[in-house]
């Protein structure tokens, strides 16, 4: 357990220590949220119409944007190496990673979203359904994430790899996240999703580090 | 408390490294890999490490294959490569302190800083270090845990006079005291001793 939160202490100073970097998906987000209604019309009726559908998908690329370097430095300055040889099992490191990304990265993506969405004239009442599908699918989201992450860590380049690899498997999350939200929004019960939303939760982050670890495995040889 | 190798043999692509390589070293012993640049020191390394798989045969540590050690022996070998293994935007002391949790050491960071003569820098990015003081580091925080085995590779590159002093005697201590290292050099005079073992690749 010290191991698990030295892990997640040690990235989060590194983070802070580079806090233009790890603002930028955060930047990337409330720009494209912005561009919507320029490119669209802005009145509120067609705007609350697609508001959820664009906050869901900028969130997607956001969290991507965010997470798809997750171990590009470990692996560059031989941290990597390491913490593979380690006592500290892969999986807890793994998931230590990606803790600490989605405290520093993804939370503060959440907590814009109440704003941007009464930007997009979505009632008040709608917006902690939102919050809680986007707390619940962001894990599951997260580790995708980094199995591709971990998937492409010895390429130099592998955002474009990543995203390619990755997004498909995501439209579950991104089907009953909205869904949730549109439930919210028109006053039905939205347990259903949220359920299925948690389900994902739960069975990635069960399952997933051992798959990351594995890739990890590979990457570093 | 055996490190052995059977038979490996490692290719790559085309070209192959080394074949049928025996190699079995106890407590106390020390290996030496020597050979040209190329000559695939660094891959045998990081296959008796465990970071890489070998073409063919197998490294066992205790008697279990490196890809199946259990539990109670994993951390046993330690390896430090040409990567430093430190986050450069964190300080000397987070470094040292990270490496001491994950490694569960107890170790007086104080006393080891000043065996490096890295006390003055204790506090300073590691970004902002020389090459040769961050190799003093990186070499620092192989005290802090309680490996076996050191496997080090060229691990006095960079490194002053009073720092290569400073290393041979860390791993004639660590060999006197009954741990077992293996260490790919191109100065082997500078360690070699009675009962080296040396691989030439």
């Amino acid at each position: 357990m010290s191991a698990f939160a030295a892990i997640v202490r040690r990235d989060m100073r590194v983070a802070m220590r580079r806090l233009s970097e790890a603002a930028n998906p955060l930047l990337f987000f409330l720009i494209v949220t912005t561009l919507f209604p320029l490119a669209l019309s802005p009145s509120a009726d067609e705007l609350r119409e697609v508001g959820v559908g664009v906050l869901w998908v900028s969130t997607l690329l956001s969290s991507l944007l965010a997470l798809e370097g997750l171990f590009r430095g470990d692996a560059d300055d031989g941290s990597l190496e390491q913490l593979m040889l380690s006592p500290v099992p892969i999986s807890v490191t793994v998931l230590a990673k990606i803790a600490a990304h989605w405290l520093m990265t993804i939370l503060p993506l959440i907590a814009l979203v109440p704003v941007l969405a009464l930007s997009y004239a979505m009632p008040l009442a709608a917006l902690p359904t939102m919050v809680a599908a986007l707390v619940l699918a962001t894990p599951a989201l997260s580790v995708l994430i980094a199995l591709g992450a971990a998937l492409t860590v010895s390429l130099r380049r592998g955002g474009t790899i990543v995203g390619l690899l990755v997004l498909p498997l995501t439209a579950p999350l991104l089907i009953f996240g909205t869904r949730a939200t549109d439930f919210g929004l028109h006053d039905e019960p939205v347990s259903g999703p949220l359920y299925l939303l948690a389900a994902f939760a739960a069975f990635a982050l069960a399952l997933g580090p051992l798959a990351i670890g594995a890739a990890l495995r590979v990457g570093v040889e | 408390m055996e490190l052995c190798a059977r038979e490996l043999a490692v290719w790559r692509g085309e070209r192959c490294l080394f074949e049928g390589l025996d190699l079995t070293l106890g407590p106390g012993r020390l290996g030496l890999v020597v050979g040209a640049n190329g000559s695939g020191k660094s891959t045998l390394l990081r296959v008796l490490a465990g970071l890489a798989t070998a073409t063919a045969g197998t490294v066992t540590w205790r008697g279990n294959k490196l890809e199946s050690l259990p539990f109670e022996y994993r951390g046993e070998i330690a390896y430090r490569g040409h990567l430093d293994g430190l986050k450069r935007d964190l300080t000397v002391l987070e470094n040292l302190r990270f490496h001491a949790t994950i490694w569960r050491g107890r170790p007086e960071l104080e006393s080891l800083l000043e065996d490096v003569a890295l006390s003055a820098a204790a506090n300073v990015r590691v970004r902002f270090l020389s090459a040769g003081q961050q190799r003093r580091a990186s070499l620092a925080t192989l005290k802090l845990g309680a490996s076996k085995v050191w496997i080090l590779d060229e691990p006095t590159t960079n490194l002053d006079k009073s720092g290569r002093g400073k290393v041979i005697a860390w791993i004639r201590e660590h060999l006197a005291t009954g741990g077992t290292a293996v260490v790919a050099t191109h100065q082997p005079d500078e360690l070699a001793e009675k009962g080296a073992l040396v691989v030439e690749l």
